[in-house]
């Protein structure tokens, strides 16, 4: 049934906001604190557990995939509710933020690669 | 029917409405995608963008703060990209992650995660801060969206920022993603990015899935599986750092 799948999804997200909202109050903050994050994370858990010990059906998964898919058109829709008009007087901010994020980034890749030293994977993949 | 009823239609079916209109925005951009950029920028990079220049449109005709959703045909979109269900097809997309693919990624690919996540974050604070945001708030919303486009809101709606800083934290992210799928073939030489490992760990520091998974098709379309495995955690990562310990962390040094 789609809907277990659904109701899977559902589950995780109000137990992720609830721990945010809960972890918000503990840290003194009127925020929700990782509340996404944890409700990722326990899906990825419940996702991982074996078969045995909890199972969704391929119908069931599908409830799921198909919030999954809907992830760029609801964003797309949420970049068209903001404030964007506010926004375009410091637009400089959001090119120069992006273009140094992603220019550390690169430099950064060298350096951790060669952390990693050995390269297994790769022969694993060989 | 008269133009009058037509418009009561659409407002009365809001929601209905905004999946029609997302999906005529999603079609334009990958056509747009497709026949303009050859496929160099992936469909759902220019259908953000598009998004936000129809919230520009939006907000310069009716003078609101809500950008597209403030004409009435369209109030809908306010529904489909509000936090409820937007939250919840992020969450959504972490079903199936793989966790044996993380142990085989390592501690490298683990960690590249990790670090993506805090430097682009730590990148997008400082600009913040140089453009004159002092409140802990907003400095650490552009700083979560310069990680992606998505950890930026989800940040900036548990802390409760401005839609102006939201919308910053999305163009941010956007920017990023977009100068991934076109940089990565470019400098792909110059940083060793020819093998799973140094994939690995640039989807872990990119953290863009769209971006990622663009730029290594570009580069070598073998590697794709592997930054697309750890940028997936990136956004999981992100979103559980961001409004946690890196709001702690900015708070404490602002004040």
């Amino acid at each position: 049934m789609i809907v277990y799948g659904v109701a899977l999804l559902s589950f995780c997200t109000l137990f992720g906001m609830y721990t945010g909202n809960l972890l918000g109050e503990l840290l003194g903050v009127n925020a929700n604190v990782g509340g996404v994050g944890i409700a990722m994370l326990l899906l990825i858990l419940l996702s991982n557990l074996s078969k045995k010990q909890f199972h969704l059906d391929t119908v069931s998964e599908s409830g799921i995939y198909f919030w999954s898919a809907m992830y760029i058109p609801i964003v797309v829709a949420m970049a068209a509710k903001q404030n964007v008009v506010a926004a375009v007087s410091s637009g400089w901010l959001a090119v120069i933020a992006g273009v140094l994020a992603v220019a550390f980034s690169f430099a950064a890749i060298p350096l951790i690669s060669r952390f990693g030293g050995d390269r297994d994977i790769e022969q694993e993949v060989k | 029917m008269d133009g009058s009823m037509l418009t009561e239609l659409l407002v009365k079916q809001g929601l209905i409405s905004a999946f029609l209109f997302v999906g005529v925005v999603t079609w334009i951009s990958y056509w747009l995608s497709t026949h303009l950029t050859r496929g160099h920028i992936h469909g759902s990079a220019i259908a953000i963008a598009l998004g936000l220049a129809l919230a520009y449109i939006g907000g310069l005709y009716t003078g609101g703060s809500k950008g597209l959703a403030d004409i009435a045909i369209f109030s809908g979109v306010a529904l489909l990209g509000g936090s409820m269900l937007r939250d919840f097809a992020i969450i959504a997309t972490a079903y199936g992650a793989d966790l044996s693919a993380i142990k085989k990624a390592g501690w490298v690919g683990a960690l590249s995660v990790v670090i993506g996540v805090v430097l682009s974050f730590v990148v997008g604070a400082v600009v913040a801060l140089a453009f004159g945001y002092s409140d802990a708030i907003s400095i650490t919303t552009i700083g979560a969206g310069a990680a992606t486009y998505i950890v930026g809101p989800v940040t900036g709606t548990a802390l409760g920022a401005s839609s102006e800083v939201v919308a910053l934290s999305i163009a941010a992210g956007l920017v990023k993603s977009i100068l991934v799928m076109i940089g990565t073939p470019l400098v792909a030489k110059y940083i060793g990015l020819n093998n799973p490992q140094s994939a690995m760990v640039y989807g872990g520091l990119m953290g863009t899935t769209s971006g990622v998974a663009g730029g290594l098709a570009a580069t070598d379309p073998k590697l794709v599986p592997y930054g697309a495995m750890t940028a997936t955690f990136y956004t999981g990562v992100g979103c559980l750092l961001a409004p946690s310990i890196l709001f702690f962390i900015v708070r404490f040094l602002v004040g």
